[in-house]
């Protein structure tokens, strides 16, 4: 069965960007471009890769569907269900724990009414735990798309909160 | 040419020989157990880490042991290599640890598993592993699928040889499965289910060491040792047309490739591997399809399988005959003397 | 023993510009080499500077680089390792942060070195905002001619590009992050045969870590007898260290190979102290996997010697009472500390890293950490804590790539030097609910 990709088409300014990524490889190695692309996919297409969305890139690269499937589902960046508008991926490994993550993310789930790898009813935030995100110096920390909010704090959070909800944020990476 | 030795047997053995090859050609029980390994696959092994040895010597010129222990099936030799595979008490205990990993999250269904009687995994917890589990935890699970017709997967059963996906990647001209997920949930699988529509993929159910991948028109029709296991050819413009026949009375329950000692497919005379296509194995089901040859020579040594068959050839005892070789006093004692037919 | 090579310039503001950078003498030493060096005599300098592989492995970078096999007609990649994601390692994206064009020089200067006419940095996911600041320093290096054909009129051409992940610490390991720019699953290669000969595409490749690859710039300027002069022993040079947990003063910070561990802790130069005026309890010296210390041993070695900054001073008593350098991530853990709990967090995560490849690694490090999680629930029994040290020996050594033994060596350091604390989970489990951070175990 072949998935119908006619309905996913990349933007313009998106297509140019994948072309660009393309051409860093040697023309028999369009495969390298492939998780860069699917960033670029997933930002286009609400945050999470459909098997629709994957067939695409695969045509794209010329490549078999499974090949997209196979890394898609290796990488912990690529969400293959749906998530809320804004993803809160919050670190819980060493540093971060001895530091009080989990003050962090009881508070977060206490305040969304969610635990853990729920979304809101909103549909508004997804909550991840997630592992060493490379901010162990300012811990606690959590990511939200491309941003790193560093040494938080009860306060902080709550901050944080109010402006996501503000901005109707939309966490994206790329 | 490298000589080596293995559990203090010499051989001389062409260069770019792994281990793993050179232990098959001096043969018996020295063999190390292979998984994942397939000879006739390009890129396979180094995956389950069954047939690691212990290497006491590297080479003549560098005769520093390596630090660890070494995949078999991966490690070419160098001349003067000395390797210990079951005259090494560690090496024993350490492949016996990776039997435990192995066996872990594998499910105790052998009673309604196609594969029991030819199930490498079998052998190799009756050989190589300890009595019972030390893990307490819940077992993964996974829902079976069908790849279509012909092919049922069955993901709890499956050790991730990889080599289904090698057969996909060399012999089919489409890969559509292949292995998702990550860590302990990587899963052979399609992601969205899939048919695995190709005259070749058939040859996945013959490569898979364990009962993860079988012949859905087989499925349940009898245990195999309850069959009478026949050569047989026919003309194929697909294929050598070179197979195995799994009868009972004039029915053909099964149709395979046939098989060497290691469990491997055979060559035909000409070098190639007598892979058979899918029109021989799920379409051919008549005896008058076929030209039969003869009572096929069942080399497995598989536990439930003994004593079913013609004409069933046990391992060697190799290290025993051999001058200076030390008794390595495992358990094969106890696998040899059940597998020997003279024995009964 | 305040040097500093790296991070000399950090707090300028702008640094970060292609102007500040050069207002601070930045390209000088790539401009002079490019001119001045073959390529030849940079692999020589770097031989000499004594440099070591700084994403952990400690192995000789010079030695590294004339492996490279160098068949004709066959191109030549230098990748540069920015995937840092080793539990308590940060210290390749704050360089890349704060100075992204030192690793840019670097990075030409090596791949001039090496051959490379295309070379790429692969940095982890997470790090987007870092990869932005890259692309940026890269754009604009390309614009000076640093970048680009014909370098600044010597006839050599490389194109730098930036690779990112999407979320694998596997991608560290050399062979996997290959794999992974190749656009496949993470999955790390048996060896041989090595990058150096078979690499990216199959073509000969060097792999080396951020923070080697800024070093290469220092060394060029200073020469490498001069560098091998800085340091102690074998340890030659400075070393970013990342400093977390329970000090005073968490950060990044270069120091001189050789500073005493106790000065680094206990200095106002540098972690400041233990919080809260209490006492330490323990450091995970060089990222999660290197084996935890109680603070006796972090301080001194069993013959009672200072313990050093360096890699043949922090290994000194191998695993039964040192620990390694590794990637620098340096975690440092208070009196109150639930050293079990921290370890569970190091199962977990490598339990979430492993590829799935092999089985020990793919089986074993799940079953350590639900044995931990059970041990912690005050469900466990002393029988664990030895199956615990049994999985970890049946790891350690067994798999295609390090992160099996990542993964083991944690959890035999910890039974190691603290298995008491381990027998008190089990055998009096209520007297545990007081240690602070063990109020929660969902997740």
């Amino acid at each position: 069965m072949m998935t119908n990709t006619q309905d996913i088409q990349f933007s313009k300014e998106a297509m140019e960007k994948v072309q660009k990524i393309i051409s860093r490889y040697p023309s028999d190695r369009k495969k390298s471009a492939l998780i860069p692309i699917l960033h670029i996919a997933q930002a286009e297409f609400d945050g999470w890769l459909s098997p629709q969305t994957m067939d695409y890139v695969a045509s794209i690269l010329n490549i078999q569907s499974i090949e997209v499937y196979e890394v898609a589902s290796f990488y912990s960046m690529f969400n293959l269900e749906p998530v809320g508008n804004c993803l809160i991926e919050v670190c819980r490994t060493s540093s971060c724990w001895l530091c009080g993550a989990e003050d962090i993310i009881d508070h977060i789930e206490n305040k969304l009414g969610i635990s853990v790898g729920e979304t809101t009813p909103d549909g508004m935030f997804t909550l991840k735990a997630v592992e060493c995100l490379g901010s162990c110096g300012t811990a606690p920390m959590m990511q939200v798309g491309a941003d790193y909010h560093e040494n938080l704090t009860i306060e902080k959070v709550d901050n944080l909160f109010d402006q996501f909800r503000n901005e109707n944020k939309k966490s994206r990476y790329c | 040419m490298p000589k080596i030795t293995i559990d203090d047997i010499p051989i001389e053995v062409p260069e770019g020989t792994t281990i793993l090859q050179a232990a098959r050609m001096i043969g018996g029980d020295i063999v190390p157990p292979a998984m994942c390994y397939y000879s006739k696959l390009k890129t396979s092994g180094g995956y389950c880490r069954t047939c690691i040895v212990k290497v006491e010597q590297g080479s003549e010129k560098d005769p520093r042991p390596m630090p660890k222990p070494v995949a078999s099936c991966r490690t070419n030799v160098m001349d003067g290599m000395v390797v210990r595979n079951i005259t090494s008490q560690e090496n024993l205990e350490a492949r016996a640890g990776v039997v435990e990993f192995l066996l872990m999250n594998h499910p105790l269904d052998c009673p309604v598993c196609d594969q029991a009687g030819e199930c490498h995994l079998q052998d190799l917890s009756y050989e190589h592993g300890k009595e019972g589990t030390r893990n307490e935890f819940e077992r993964r699970e996974y829902e079976p699928m069908d790849f279509g017709d012909t092919i049922k997967l069955n993901m709890n059963r499956c050790i991730l040889c990889y080599r289904c996906v090698k057969v996909a990647d060399q012999l089919t001209d489409g890969r559509c499965h292949g292995v998702i997920n990550r860590g302990e949930h990587a899963e052979i699988s399609t992601y969205i289910e899939k048919a695995i529509d190709n005259d070749f993929s058939g040859n996945m159910i013959d490569v898979c060491p364990v009962g993860a991948l079988t012949d859905r028109t087989f499925r349940f029709k009898s245990r195999v040792w309850y069959t009478n296991p026949v050569d047989a050819h026919r003309d194929c413009d697909k294929c050598c047309g070179k197979v195995r026949l799994w009868n009972q009375g004039d029915e053909v329950l099964r149709v395979t490739a046939r098989k060497d000692q290691f469990g491997e497919v055979i060559d035909n005379e000409d070098g190639s591997t007598a892979w058979i296509c899918n029109d021989c194995r799920f379409e051919k089901k008549h005896l008058n399809d076929w030209v039969i040859e003869g009572p096929s020579d069942i080399s497995r040594h598989s536990v439930i399988s003994a004593n079913h068959y013609e004409s069933l050839r046990s391992i060697q005892k190799t290290t025993m005959k051999m001058m200076g070789a030390k008794p390595h006093g495992v358990k094969f004692e106890l696998g040899d003397g059940a597998l020997d037919p003279n024995n009964q | 023993m305040s040097k500093k090579l790296l991070l000399k310039n950090d707090h300028i503001p702008g640094i970060n510009t292609l102007a500040t950078y050069k207002e601070n003498g930045g390209y000088a030493v790539l401009t002079n080499a490019l001119k001045n060096l073959s390529p030849d005599a940079i692999v020589e300098e770097v031989k000499k500077s004594g440099l070591r592989g700084r994403g952990g492995a400690g192995f000789p970078t010079g030695m590294k680089w004339s492996f490279l096999a160098k068949p004709e007609g066959v191109p030549r990649y230098l990748v540069c390792n920015a995937d840092e994601s080793e539990p308590g390692t940060f210290k390749d994206r704050y360089l890349m942060e704060r100075i992204p064009h030192l690793l840019v020089e670097g990075m030409i200067l090596s791949s001039f070195a090496l051959g490379a006419n295309t070379s790429y940095i692969y940095i982890r996911g997470e790090y987007f905002y870092v990869a932005n600041i890259l692309e940026k320093a890269i754009d604009e290096a390309y614009q000076a001619g640093y970048l680009g054909k014909n370098i600044l009129g010597t006839g050599f051409n490389l194109d730098l590009y930036v690779q990112v992940g999407a979320g694998a610490y596997i991608c560290g390991e050399e062979t996997a992050l290959l794999e992974s720019l190749e656009g496949k699953r993470g999955n790390p290669r048996i060896k041989p045969p090595f990058p150096a000969v078979a690499g990216l595409y199959g073509c000969p490749t060097v792999v080396n870590n951020v923070e080697t690859i800024a070093a290469v710039v220092p060394i060029i300027e200073m020469g490498g007898e001069e560098y091998a002069k800085i340091g102690i022993g074998k340890s030659t040079g400075t070393k970013l260290i990342s400093a977390s947990g329970h000090i005073n003063k968490p950060g990044v910070y270069e120091i001189e190979l050789g500073l005493p561990v106790e000065e680094f802790i206990y200095s106002e130069e540098w972690c400041g102290g233990i919080r809260g005026g209490r006492k330490m309890k323990a450091v995970v010296a060089g990222g999660s996997s290197v084996p935890i210390l109680p603070t006796e041993l972090i301080l001194k070695t069993v013959n009672g010697e200072p313990r050093l900054m360096s890699y043949e001073s922090l290994g000194d008593g191998g695993f039964i009472s040192g620990t390694m350098l590794g990637s620098g991530g340096f975690i440092v853990m208070d009196e109150e500390t639930s050293i079990v709990k921290n370890l569970y967090t190091f199962s977990r995560f490598y339990h979430h890293e492993s590829c799935g490849q092999c089985s020990p690694c793919r089986e074993g490090i799940g079953w350590m950490e639900r044995i931990l999680e059970k041990i912690l629930d005050g469900r466990g029994t002393l029988a664990d804590i030895d199956l615990l040290w049994d999985i970890q020996s049946k790891i350690e050594g067994k798999t295609i790539c390090p992160l099996g033994e990542a993964a083991a060596w944690p959890v035999a350091a910890a039974i190691r030097h603290f298995r008491p604390e381990f027998e008190a989970y089990v055998t009096n489990p209520d007297s545990i609910k007081d240690i602070k951070h063990y109020y929660r175990l969902k997740n």
